[in-house]
């Protein structure tokens, strides 16, 4: 059994004995079966000009990494990707010494053996089961992949909001739920019980509690910060290239505007003499 | 309109050419010296955004290609594979999920303009038919290009719509075996639906080059409904007048374009597409692509499968017959002031059939759906003919001149 699983175990164990904060009671989830409506958080990464908080996305790896992973897989996730510009940027030599953390199963060598090597920044992030099955059998349930969990899930704006939502470009209807649902968990005497959770009975049981992820920066050790920045995390995993669009966007937007304004000139010119 | 080219190449070389291939009076007659009515509103100009649309999408779509793997097992890896490792490959990505969408969003403009001012009616009943023939191609290709990224509504669209032919009596089952390759939506089904997702828009452009060619015969319809009759006084040449104003509508059309690939990219989507397929798990909803939705509504609308079917097939295929249900003998309905009424009316059945299509199937939803689904037909079969019949036109301007300058039109025309 290698470190993350006993990790796991420990996190288990913690949630057991762990009193729930910020209990719910008031919100019982509805009975149609579909789970609260998460409510609207604010992100750096919202909005036109939104960018991510270089370290929110940090600490967003940190909890990921020792909570998170022990269960779920990431696999479009490679190391290398964490010193990418519009992310966790963290240092190419802080990359390499985090890969090299880990074992790699490689092969087959030129004996037609599979073997274990030292991670690269190139690798895959590894995930702690070596398939579907395995993890099942442990864990009871699999446990979804997290790569592109932020835009994989959803929750109705119903009529007109959800027209509205392409004006006001609000998109970020994914990671809202996963913040809700890490802090949906409200009944301490039931941990799978979840108020954002469609059913109202998840899988997962609550995966944090406060004081479990040890910061280094100083910042609130609570549920409610270890799910915003984990959130902001798996948002960045989902669309690492979300800086760079937006980016990118304006320049398109400022052209196109532009040359629209000159082309009208153009056409109201070539058109003077012609009504 | 269009009779043996005057154009004449200024060099020497060009003339020998001229001679041997005549491209340039080609592109001189339908593009430069094509008369364009001059009362044509920005209602027009959807044709041309329409190309562009082709266009955008067959070399974001060759590129997207080159990086993409048609087997289940790695489609939706390849997918993110795009996304995160190939150079622009988000915005490529991003521009052809989304041109599909635009693309959609331009032809209803088009055909909803087709409706309202006549533009079905004799002489241009072919250019219609090919019209509806395109569309239809474009609901196929629009589908398959769906179930590439194999993910859940992929999977469970292509179940689902694939399932449809099972309805035919008899040869039902075997139908639907032969479409999936196999006895579900697996591998085989990806890889024919990759293959002919490619080659479908090759077909459209083809179709695309018909259309055109019978619009360049007949001329443009216009807003009010009138043939030109003096090519001079009524009518302006393509370029600069309509590329000018093409040029102009098309750039805002991209900026529409460009807001939702870059701040939008996901709203079009559903979010459970980015949860690969599995075909063990069913989504709770099973929600086609919003230009589809009206039709889908039409077909859970009808408690028996066959008959949803063949409702809902019967609801493109009605269009190809529209230039010989509308009996009206007046084109445009800014004279038609009943059927004025009529046309704003199957435009809100359209979208609430739409809004319908992505309900649940149950209770009051499908008491609208099917509400809807009657005056949809009903606009068509119906009250089309009779109209025509009992309607009184408003008077028709003279002149196409004449509805642009207003009477004394000729000197301001020829000033």
């Amino acid at each position: 059994m290698n470190r993350f699983a006993k990790l796991g175990l420990a996190a288990a164990l913690a949630l057991g004995l762990a009193a729930a904060t910020g209990a719910r009671a008031a919100d019982e989830p509805n009975n149609d079966g579909h789970g609260l409506t998460p409510s609207r958080q604010s992100w750096s990464f919202a909005g036109p000009f939104g960018a991510f908080d270089q370290a929110q996305v940090q600490r967003g790896f940190q909890v990921f990494r020792e909570v998170c992973a022990v269960c779920h897989s990431a696999r479009n996730l490679s190391f290398r990707n964490l010193s990418q510009e519009g992310g966790p940027e963290f240092t190419e030599g802080q990359v390499k010494a985090l890969a090299a953390e880990y074992q790699i199963k490689d092969g087959p060598n030129d004996a037609g053996e599979m073997f274990e090597r030292q991670g690269r920044p190139a690798d895959r992030f590894p995930w702690n089961y070596p398939n579907a099955e395995a993890a099942k059998a442990t864990l009871g349930a699999l446990p979804p992949d997290l790569s592109v969990m932020a835009k994989a899930r959803s929750y109705s704006r119903g009529f007109p909001m959800f027209l509205l939502d392409a004006v006001i470009q609000y998109q970020e209807h994914g990671v809202d739920y996963v913040y809700a649902l890490l802090n949906g968990y409200s009944n301490p005497k039931d941990l799978n019980h979840n108020d954002y959770f469609p059913g109202g009975k998840i899988a997962m049981a609550k995966p944090l509690t406060d004081g479990q992820v040890d910061y280094t920066d100083g910042s609130p050790k609570t549920v409610q910060q270890y799910s915003k920045d984990v959130s902001s995390f798996l948002m960045w995993m989902a669309e690492p290239k979300l800086e760079e669009r937006k980016h990118t966007g304006f320049k398109v937007m400022a052209f196109l505007i532009l040359f629209a304004g000159l082309l009208y000139l153009t056409k109201k010119k070539i058109w003077a003499d012609a009504h | 309109m269009s009779g043996p080219s005057t154009f004449v190449p200024k060099s020497a070389l060009g003339r020998w050419f001229e001679s041997r291939l005549p491209l340039g009076g080609l592109i001189h007659s339908s593009f430069i010296v094509y008369p364009t009515p001059r009362n044509l509103n920005y209602w027009w100009t959807f044709g041309g955004i329409l190309s562009f649309m082709l266009v955008a999408q067959i070399v974001t779509g060759i590129v997207l290609a080159m990086h993409y793997t048609p087997h289940v097992d790695y489609a939706f890896l390849s997918v993110e594979h795009i996304m995160r490792d190939v150079n622009w490959g988000w915005l490529i990505r991003y521009a052809h999920a989304n041109g599909a969408s635009m693309f959609f969003v331009a032809v209803y403009i088009h055909m909803f303009r087709g409706l309202y001012y006549g533009s079905y009616k004799a002489p241009r009943e072919i250019l219609w038919i090919l019209g509806v023939i395109i569309y239809l191609l474009m609901m196929a290709t629009g589908f398959m290009g769906y179930v590439l990224p194999w993910g859940q509504m992929s999977f469970w669209g292509a179940t689902v719509i694939t399932n449809l032919f099972s309805a035919i009596p008899l040869v039902g089952d075997a139908i639907t075996t032969w479409l999936w390759g196999g006895y579900s939506v697996d591998n085989p089904t990806l890889n024919r639906f990759f293959s002919l997702h490619f080659l479908l828009p090759f077909m459209i452009a083809g179709v695309v080059v018909l259309h055109v060619w019978a619009l360049h015969v007949v001329g443009q319809n216009n807003p009010d409904g009138i043939e030109v009759k003096n090519t001079e006084r009524d009518t302006l040449s393509f370029t600069p007048y309509a590329t000018g104003k093409d040029s102009f509508a098309l750039v805002c059309f991209m900026i529409f374009y460009a807001w939702f690939v870059f701040y939008t990219p996901n709203f079009l989507g559903h979010a459970d597409n980015y949860i690969e397929a599995n075909p063990l798990s069913t989504p709770a909803h099973i929600v086609p692509e919003w230009y589809y939705l009206p039709f889908y509504a039409i077909l859970r609308a009808v408690p028996s499968k066959l008959g949803g079917v063949t409702l809902m097939f019967s609801a493109i295929v009605v269009l190809a017959f529209l230039p010989w249900l509308d009996t009206s003998r007046v084109r445009s309905a800014k004279y038609r002031p009943m059927y004025k009424v009529f046309f704003w009316a199957f435009v809100a059945a359209c979208i609430g059939l739409g809004y319908l299509g992505a309900q649940p199937p149950e209770g009051g939803y499908v008491i609208a759906a099917r509400l809807l689904t009657v005056y949809y037909f009903g606009f068509f079969i119906i009250i089309m003919p009779l109209l025509g019949l009992f309607e009184t036109p408003k008077p028709l301007p003279a002149s196409i001149a004449d509805a642009v300058l207003g009477k004394g039109g000729l000197a301001a025309a020829q000033h």
